[in-house]
């Protein structure tokens, strides 16, 4: 095949990881701290994406001018995802903190499936078509026909989403609080820090990423509907397994391996088994590195 | 572990003790099966139906029912899920129904059906169209208000080729029972007319993925001339909108599945240009306007996919027990073989196979953001 | 309740008020350019989270106070309902030896007794539910016992399934030849699945079995030739009784007859295995796995046992769905059932089997009597979990650990 082919792959192996990114980041961050995995993260995506939909049909009936109703829009919508996130950690999984495993996973399930049929109940079954609110920009000439600015949109915003997510954490006192908070809960507890303020923030950022993602994700594809959370939860989870769940920079890389690995897969081979060869290279990753591609190994003590 | 046996114990007991048996008599309510997808991925498929039964069984049973009775209907959710759809067959088969409506996914309906039939209760599907279910002659109580695929295919086939006149074909589906069957017969079709026409690319793609640029750069280097597709509008649309905007302006275009409004909501300008086979156009049929603005007032928006379809199922089988005179299964089963009936589809009765007669296809194109028939 | 307590829970309601509010209340009509303002709604959700949280609050505190021990005056109120008293003298009037045989019994006669009392209906969703009770169980080894994160449960159900589904369509086998291939497959692919994943542990294991799970699906949705692809494989025999085809009724009652053999068989072996060599090293691995090893304990070879085991289970199950539905496709088999399997097991008490039963019958039989609800049922379903976990983390019925101990005077002498 010719190396234009080649590169639309790689544009799109680039575009399908950099989604998966910006989910995968308010997963990984969030297992970080308090080692669950929120299924109903993706519900948070799905319910940013409704919002903003609902928003900007009012704004467009009410008449505002086309930038205002994106700005405002995509505003409403982050800040309420970024409740809803808060809201779900408090009512579900601040009383499992100290629950097993398990019973975390199926409380975060339940929580998933509540909300879906939330919005299904409230709103509707149908597929419901999404304003391209993503504005649009000359592409230089040598990438011109590759990409397009929704792709370089997205892109750029996960970049950007992925640098100040580490600076938060690396430089912020903010940052530095969450990482004590994952190291050693009760300890961060004895020297002062106030783990529950610490968790829900923890929950408003990677809310209001998963949010920004349903957004920006929604705008590319076109269209949204109450189960869309779960399969691009399933996605952004594996992703950040790959990469190293706990990690920021693995989150990243591991949506950037399996967007790739998708791509390619679907370009070269099969359609079809994208979604298995994923899985392969997942399992092949994790057989050489059990803890995943950037992950630190959980030290047993003995 | 032996404790806890009691409590084993108490929970069968409980739990079966909220069972609810129930009995129909011969002057009560006349019971109307309603089973398709009411959850889960598939509900915007199974909703509409279920709210064209309710509508019509509401009209009905203001002008005063079937053969003075009421009309009941007992509406289930089968996740188009074969697992849940035999457990719906044998509870619909417990109340006694006199016919259900359903279901809507062709897995889930085959699966239904080896229940309804060795039960002699008659089963009227809106969406499920894959061919065997009416000539396999596995299913001789099965009608359906829409055409088989195979049907579609053939259609499609002889479209794309004698008039759009093209030499390579790509064709794509969604990997489900309807989609892939559809995309399968398309191929036949084209392989066995249509000699010197190629198929250069057959691939499945996978419903909810994020992008799906890479099939669409396969299309591109394929040297298709058009895309057939086999599945729903989400997946079409997404199809469509992502060749749209990577320059690939091939016809396109697919079957039932996107021969809605939605489609054409969901795709916005990618859809122009978009051809679908379709049921015979309802708008300006007097009972589909109705049927419509009957759903507005009732559930404030547009009625979903496969509701027309749903509302004749729900009137066909309402005029075959009036016209039987009786619920007795053999007379509903002529009656709909023998009588017309008027609908939002036109006036329709059944062949022995069990399909539609006057329920073809048509080939439809999407002119200024409206399905325009061909 | 507090006056501030009450304020508290009023800032509550208004806060579910407005998070409610663009979802609940407004909706957009695209095509016609129209909102649509739900005010009622924000009324429902104002009074519902109002009195609801309160009653969430109740219910919370009087779980803290249960679980300090403390006396509260929580508690005191509900003593004085007398309702604590009448549970206690029942269960421990029940749990007496004389009358428990007498409720085995009572059991075993209203199991038996079941299909020819209750209607076809019933006895189709009781199946079901007893083929769920078999998987709870075979999922019970893996996750109760050997604690291990195992999200791909359902790929076995759907290996013992297809392998009659295929036998039929290929060979015209039977459900009774059927049965032990599907069994051993299931268990040979269960050894396939336990081999990757030996040194994973936690969530690490949960996304590969999880994959693993969609990578069996995928493969049976597109080996069309084979499988029948997303179309399935249809007709397929029900269980035959010395080659005589039966009615639906005849042949449901049948069935239900096989699955509640296969339940006391499965209800048998997992007993017996809990108590064996094997079933003792696989607990201590769940529990402390580096203090397992040290003890001596193979964890390659438990580990796999305990795959192989409890997808044999699966299996068997599979197989007996596929003579139930007479019609298998690919979409049974999706990572939602081995969700709703993870849900029985660990809803009923992880690692015990009254749990894995009761946890396996109530989430199966519950969403059928919550049918009344059509529309809200996944709804109040998701609700339900998420309620269970909160008060009730370890599941209905939690695992006793056999603790020995030694009986005072009293006791021996009683």
């Amino acid at each position: 095949m010719d190396t234009d082919y080649f590169l639309k792959l790689f544009f799109s192996g680039l575009t399908r990881g950099s989604i998966y990114a910006l989910l995968a980041l308010g997963y990984t961050m969030v297992y970080g701290i308090i080692k669950l995995i929120n299924f109903a993260h993706g519900e948070i995506y799905m319910i940013g994406a409704f919002i903003a939909l609902i928003m900007s049909g009012v704004f467009t009936i009410w008449g505002l001018p086309a930038p205002a109703i994106l700005v405002l829009a995509s505003l409403v919508a982050l800040v309420y995802s970024s409740a809803y996130g808060y809201t779900v950690e408090k009512l579900a999984y601040k009383p499992l903190r100290r629950a097993p495993r398990l019973s975390v996973l199926i409380g975060a399930i339940g929580m998933s499936l509540f909300l879906q049929n939330y919005v299904l109940l409230a709103q509707t079954s149908n597929f419901l078509p999404f304003p391209q609110m993503l504005p649009e920009f000359p592409i230089p000439a040598a990438l011109a026909g590759t990409v397009t600015s929704a792709q370089m949109i997205i892109f750029i915003t996960t970049t950007v989403v992925m640098v100040i997510l580490t600076v938060l954490i690396k430089f912020t006192r903010m940052g530095k609080s969450m990482r004590a908070t994952s190291q050693d809960r009760t300890m961060a507890t004895l020297v002062g820090i106030n783990v529950n303020r610490v968790i829900s923030w923890t929950f408003l950022i990677g809310s209001f990423t998963a949010a920004l993602g349903g957004i920006l994700i929604s705008s590319f594809i076109g269209q949204i509907n109450f189960y869309i959370g779960f399969v691009a939860g399933i996605k952004a989870f594996v992703a950040a397994v790959l990469g190293g769940i706990g990690s920021i920079p693995g989150a990243v890389l591991g949506s950037l391996v399996l967007g790739m690995a998708e791509s390619y897969a679907a370009g070269y081979i099969s359609s079809v088994y994208e979604d298995v060869f994923a899985f392969l290279i997942l399992v092949l990753i994790l057989i050489f590195k059990p803890s995943g591609l950037l992950g630190k190994p959980e030290v047993q003590k003995v | 572990m032996r404790n806890k046996i009691v409590v084993v114990f108490l929970a069968f007991a409980l739990v079966a003790s909220l069972v609810g048996a129930s009995g129909q008599s011969e002057s009560g309510p006349i019971k109307i099966g309603v089973a398709g997808a009411h959850s889960g991925d598939l509900a915007s498929y199974g909703l509409p139906t279920a709210n064209a039964a309710q509508l019509v069984a509401e009209k009905v049973n203001a002008e005063g029912g079937i053969l003075g009775r009421q009309i009941q209907l007992v509406v289930e959710d089968d996740q188009c899920d074969p697992g849940i759809a035999t457990n719906i067959a044998a509870k619909m088969v417990g109340e006694k129904v006199v016919a259900v409506i359903g279901h809507i996914c062709s897995g889930a309906t085959r699966s239904a059906l080896s229940i309804y039939t060795g039960e002699n209760i008659v089963a009227i599907s809106p969406s499920a169209t894959t061919p065997e279910l009416t000539q396999s002659g596995e299913f001789p109580l099965f009608f359906r208000t829409i055409a088989p695929d195979d049907a579609q295919g053939q259609i499609q086939a002889k479209f794309v080729v004698e008039t759009l006149g093209v030499k390579r074909v790509a064709i794509l589906h969604d990997n489900g029972d309807y989609g892939q069957g559809l995309a399968e017969f398309a191929q036949a079709a084209i392989e066995a007319g249509y000699p010197d026409v190629k198929v250069v690319l057959m691939e499945g793609v996978t419903v909810g993925a994020v992008d799906y640029s890479a099939i669409v750069n396969r299309v591109g280097s394929s040297g298709a001339e058009v895309v057939i597709f086999g599945g729903y509008h989400p997946e079409a649309s997404k199809l469509v909108g992502q060749m749209r905007t990577q320059g690939i302006n091939i016809p396109f275009i697919s079957g039932d599945g996107i021969k809605d409004e939605s489609f054409i909501d969901v795709a916005g300008k990618a859809s122009e240009g978009v051809y679908a086979t379709g049921p015979m156009d309802t708008t300006g049929n007097p009972i589909a306007e109705e049927a419509r603005k009957a759903h507005l007032a009732k559930y404030g928006e547009e009625p979903g996919p496969f509701f027309m379809n749903g509302y004749t199922a729900a009137l066909a089988i309402v005029n075959a027990i009036e016209a039987a005179g009786s619920t007795d299964t053999d007379a509903i089963v002529k009656a709909l073989r023998s009588k017309y009936v008027e609908t939002p589809m036109g006036s329709i009765r059944f062949d022995d196979a069990g399909d539609a007669i006057g329920v073809g296809f048509a080939i439809y194109q999407v002119q200024n953001g409206v399905y325009v028939e061909l | 309740m507090k006056r501030n307590e009450i304020l508290k829970m009023a800032g509550i309601a208004l806060w579910f008020v407005f998070l409610t509010f663009p979802i609940m209340v407004i909706k957009v009509r695209v095509t016609d350019q129209v909102i649509v303002w739900r005010w009622h709604n924000m009324f429902y959700i104002g009074f519902g989270t109002f009195f609801g949280g309160l009653l969430w609050r109740f219910a919370l505190l009087r779980r803290k106070a249960t679980r300090k021990g403390a006396a509260s005056k929580v508690l005191g109120y509900v003593e004085k309902t007398g309702l604590p008293v009448l549970f206690r003298t029942v269960r421990t009037k029940i749990t007496e030896r004389r009358n428990r045989r007498f409720l085995y019994v009572a059991l075993m006669v209203f199991v038996i007794v079941y299909p020819l009392v209750f209607s076809l209906y019933q006895t189709n969703i009781m199946t079901s539910a007893l083929i769920y009770v078999v998987l709870a169980l075979g999922l019970n080894i893996v996750i109760g016992l050997g604690g291990m994160l195992h999200l791909g449960y359902i790929a076995f159900y759907a290996v013992g399934a297809y392998t009659y589904g295929i036998l039929y369509r290929s060979f015209g086998i039977g459900f009774w030849v059927a049965l032990p291939i599907g069994a051993v497959l299931a268990t040979l692919v269960g050894v396939l699945l336990a081999l990757p994943v030996l040194r994973l542990r936690g969530d690490y294991l949960a996304i590969v079995t999880l994959g693993f799970a969609e990578i069996v699906r995928i493969v049976l949705n597109n080996s069309g030739s084979v499988t029948g692809g997303p179309q399935g494989i249809g007709g397929i025999p029900r269980p035959g009784f010395f080659g005589i085809e039966m009615r639906l009724a005849a042949a449901t009652t049948y069935t239900y007859y096989i699955i509640v053999a296969a339940v006391l068989l499965t209800i048998f072996v997992v007993w017996r295995f809990e108590n064996s060599r094997l079933g003792r090293a696989l607990v201590a691995m769940g529990e402390d796995d580096i203090a397992a090893e040290a003890m001596g304990i193979d964890l390659t070879k438990t580990k796999v046992i305990a795959f192989a085991l409890g997808s044999l289970w699966a299996g068997i199950g599979g197989v007996i769905f596929a003579s139930r539905t007479t019609f298998i496709n690919p979409g049974s088999f999706t990572i939602w059932q081995s969700v709703i399997v993870l849900s029985c097991v660990v809803l009923g008490g992880m690692g015990s089997i009254p749990g894995a039963i009761v946890g396996a019958l109530g989430l199966i039989l519950l969403p059928e009597y919550l049918r009344a609800f059509s529309d809200y049922r996944m709804l109040m379903f998701g609700a339900i979990l998420v309620i269970m976990m909160v008060f009730r983390p370890g599941g209905l019925i939690q695992k006793k650990r056999k603790a020995y101990t030694f009986p005072t005077e009293e006791e021996a002498l009683s």
